[in-house]
C-alpha cells in the first residue's frame, strides 16, 4: 500500500464516514498519486462512492453525516476548523454518476459557472473555450455555447460537466462512475479524456466497473464491506500489480470473479 | 364439469361486479363534469348577452339608466390582486425556500402546521381580522386592506407550493452547483430556484386563481366604490363584489350585468388555469432531462 508521504497531494488518514449512527466507511488511510488516476473498486454497498464524497465535503451536505479522522489536500487537514469547505470544493471538483449541467444556464453558463471570479467577457469566453476543448467538447458545442445543455445526449452533458469542473481550475478531480450511465461509445470518450486529463489533474475515480479500472487508472484501491457493512480498504497498489498479483485474498476473489 | 361451471359462473359474476363498478365510476365522472358544464354553459348563456365595449371600460351607471359597466371593479381587481401579489410573493416564497433548505425540526415543523391552518381559514373570518387591524383603527374602508386579507389567502397556497416546488429540483442539481465551490445560498438563487421557476409560477397562477373570486373579505374591507379608484387607501371597486351586489339587487338591468361579470371572473380563473398547466408542462420538461 501507498504510504503517506509528504509529496502527495491528497491522502487521507483513519478516515471513517457515517450516516447518523450508522457508519459506512472506516479506518481509510491512502495517499492518491499526482497527476494519475487512482481507480477505486469493489462491490455495491462498499462505501467508495461514500468515501470519494469525504473528499470534497460534498458528503457533510447530506443531513446528520459526519466524517471522521483527516483528509489531507496538500499536507493541510481538509477539515480542520478554520478551513472553508466552499474553498476546498473549488481545489476538488467533481464529476457525478448521472449527468447534471444545470437546467436553465446555456452551455457557456454551465462551463464558466464556477470559473475564477473577475474575468470580463472575453475572459470567460477564453476560458470556457478551453474547457471545452480539455473535455473533447468544443468542436460539438461552439456553434451552440447559447442554447439549453438539455438538448446535448448524454455523454456530452457528461463532458459539459467536466468542461464545467475543470473551469473552476481544480487540482484533483473526483469522478463518481462517471461512465456509469453512458453507452459503450460515450464511455470509450470519457475514459480517453480521463487518460488525458491526467497529465494535469489528479484523478480519482469510483468504478464498478473492473475493465474499466484496468484500461484508464494506474493505481486502483480495492474496497469492500466487513461483515457489519462498514467499507474498508484492501489493498491499493499500482492497477498492474493488483489485477495480476493482488497481496490480498479477498481481492483475487473479486477479480476473478467470485462475487459481487 | 360441476367444477368448471362453477368457475365459469364466477368468472361471470366477476364480469359483472367489474362491470358495475366501472358503470358507476363513469355516471359519477359524468355527473361531476355535467355539474361544471352547466354551470358554465347557463353563466354563458346569462352572461354573454351582457359582455360588451361599454361593460368592460365604463362606470356603472345608476339604476333606470341604461348600459354602464364594470370597468372600474377590473381595474380595482387588478389594483387589489396586485398588490396582494407584491406582497404575497416574497414572502411565501422565502419561506418556501427556508422549509425547503431548513425542513427538519420544531421551527419549520410549526411553520408548515400554521400554513396548514391558515389554508383551512375561512375567508370571511380572514376578511374580519383584516377589518379589525386596517380598517377599524382608521375608520374608513380601503383596498389595501382587501390585498392584505389576500395575501393571507394566498400565503399558505404558496408556502406549501414553493417549498415542494424547490424540493422537486433534483438533489444531483444542488449537489452539483455545491460541488463548485459555490455557496448554499448562490446554490440556491442561481441555480435551484431557476430550475424550480415554472413551478413556482404555477402556483402563483393558481394562487390568484384561487382569490381572484374571492367576495366575502371585500365587503368589510374594498368595500366597493361607484367611481374611477385607483388610490389603495381608499374604498375601491372589485369585480366580485359588483357581482354580488348586482346579483341581490331587484333591477334586471343589474342582474343581467351580475351575470356578465361572473363570466368574467370565470374566464379569468380559465385563463390562469390554463396558464398554470401550460407553465407546469414546462416544468416537468425542464426537470425529465
Amino acid at each position: 500500500m501507498t504510504a503517506v508521504g509528504a509529496g502527495e497531494l491528497l491522502a487521507t488518514r483513519d478516515l471513517g464516514a457515517y450516516y447518523g449512527t450508522r457508519q459506512a466507511v472506516a479506518d481509510v488511510t491512502i495517499a492518491f498519486r499526482r497527476k494519475a488516476v487512482t481507480a477505486l473498486i469493489g462491490p455495491s454497498g462498499c462505501g467508495k462512492t461514500t468515501l470519494l464524497r469525504c473528499f470534497n465535503r460534498i458528503h457533510e451536505i447530506g443531513f446528520d453525516a459526519r466524517v471522521e479522522g483527516s483528509v489531507l489536500l496538500d499536507g493541510q487537514d481538509i477539515y480542520a476548523n478554520d478551513v472553508d469547505p466552499m474553498a476546498i470544493r473549488r481545489r476538488i471538483g467533481m464529476v457525478f454518476q448521472r449527468p447534471n449541467p444545470f437546467p436553465t444556464l446555456s452551455i457557456f453558463d454551465n462551463t464558466v459557472a464556477c470559473a475564477p471570479k473577475g474575468l470580463n467577457h472575453q475572459g470567460k469566453m477564453e476560458a470556457a473555450e478551453r474547457a471545452l476543448r480539455s473535455a473533447a467538447l468544443w468542436d460539438e458545442v461552439k456553434d451552440k455555447l447559447r442554447t439549453s445543455p438539455l438538448r446535448l445526449s448524454g455523454g456530452q452533458q457528461q463532458r459539459l460537466c467536466i468542461a464545467r469542473a475543470i473551469a473552476a481550475q481544480p487540482e484533483v478531480l473526483l469522478m463518481d462512475e462517471p461512465t456509469a450511465s453512458l453507452d459503450p461509445i460515450a464511455t470509450a470518450v470519457i475514459e480517453e479524456l480521463m487518460s488525458s486529463l491526467c497529465n494535469e489533474f489528479t484523478i480519482v475515480a469510483v468504478t464498478h466497473n473492473m475493465q474499466q479500472a484496468a484500461r484508464v487508472s494506474s493505481v486502483t484501491a480495492f474496497m469492500l464491506a466487513d461483515e457489519t457493512g462498514i467499507g474498508r480498504l484492501i489493498e491499493a497498489d499500482a492497477t498492474s500489480k493488483l489485477f495480476t498479483k493482488p497481496s490480498d485474498r479477498r481481492t483475487e476473489d473479486y477479480i476473478s470473479g467470485r462475487f459481487g | 364439469m360441476a367444477q368448471s361451471a362453477f368457475k365459469r359462473r364466477n368468472l361471470a359474476r366477476r364480469r359483472i361486479v367489474g362491470g358495475l363498478g366501472v358503470g358507476l365510476a363513469l355516471v359519477c365522472a359524468i355527473i361531476g363534469a355535467a355539474c361544471l358544464l352547466i354551470i358554465l354553459g347557463y353563466v354563458i348563456v346569462q352572461g354573454a348577452g351582457a359582455l360588451n365595449r361599454d361593460f368592460l371600460t365604463q362606470l356603472p351607471h345608476p339604476v333606470g339608466v341604461p348600459g354602464g359597466g364594470v370597468g372600474n371593479g377590473i381595474l380595482g381587481t387588478f389594483i387589489i390582486l396586485g398588490i396582494a401579489t407584491a406582497m404575497a410573493v416574497p414572502i411565501g416564497l422565502l419561506t418556501g425556500i427556508y422549509l425547503s433548505l431548513f425542513g427538519r425540526g420544531p421551527i419549520p415543523e410549526a411553520l408548515r402546521f400554521l400554513s396548514d391552518v391558515l389554508s383551512g381559514v375561512p375567508s370571511i373570518a380572514i376578511g374580519l381580522f383584516a377589518y379589525a387591524v386596517l380598517v377599524a383603527p382608521f375608520k374608513h374602508f380601503s383596498a389595501f386592506s382587501a390585498s392584505f386579507a389576500f395575501m393571507m389567502l394566498m400565503l399558505p397556497l404558496l408556502v406549501r407550493t414553493s417549498e415542494q416546488a424547490i424540493r422537486s429540483v433534483p438533489q444531483t442539481v444542488r449537489e452539483g452547483a455545491l460541488a463548485l465551490g459555490m455557496s448554499n445560498f448562490r446554490a440556491t438563487v442561481r441555480i435551484v430556484i431557476p430550475t424550480a421557476m415554472p413551478a413556482i409560477v404555477t402556483a402563483l397562477l393558481l394562487a390568484i386563481a384561487r382569490v381572484i373570486g374571492e367576495t366575502a373579505p371585500l365587503l368589510f374591507t374594498a368595500f366597493g366604490s361607484q367611481f374611477w379608484e385607483s388610490n389603495p387607501n381608499r374604498p375601491m371597486a372589485v369585480l366580485a363584489l359588483q357581482v354580488f351586489t348586482y346579483a341581490i339587487s331587484p333591477y334586471p338591468s343589474w342582474q343581467a350585468q351580475a351575470w356578465g361579470g361572473a363570466l368574467l371572473l370565470i374566464g379569468a380563473v380559465f385563463v390562469l388555469s390554463l396558464g398554470a398547466r401550460l407553465m407546469l408542462r414546462r416544468a416537468m420538461r425542464g426537470l425529465e432531462a
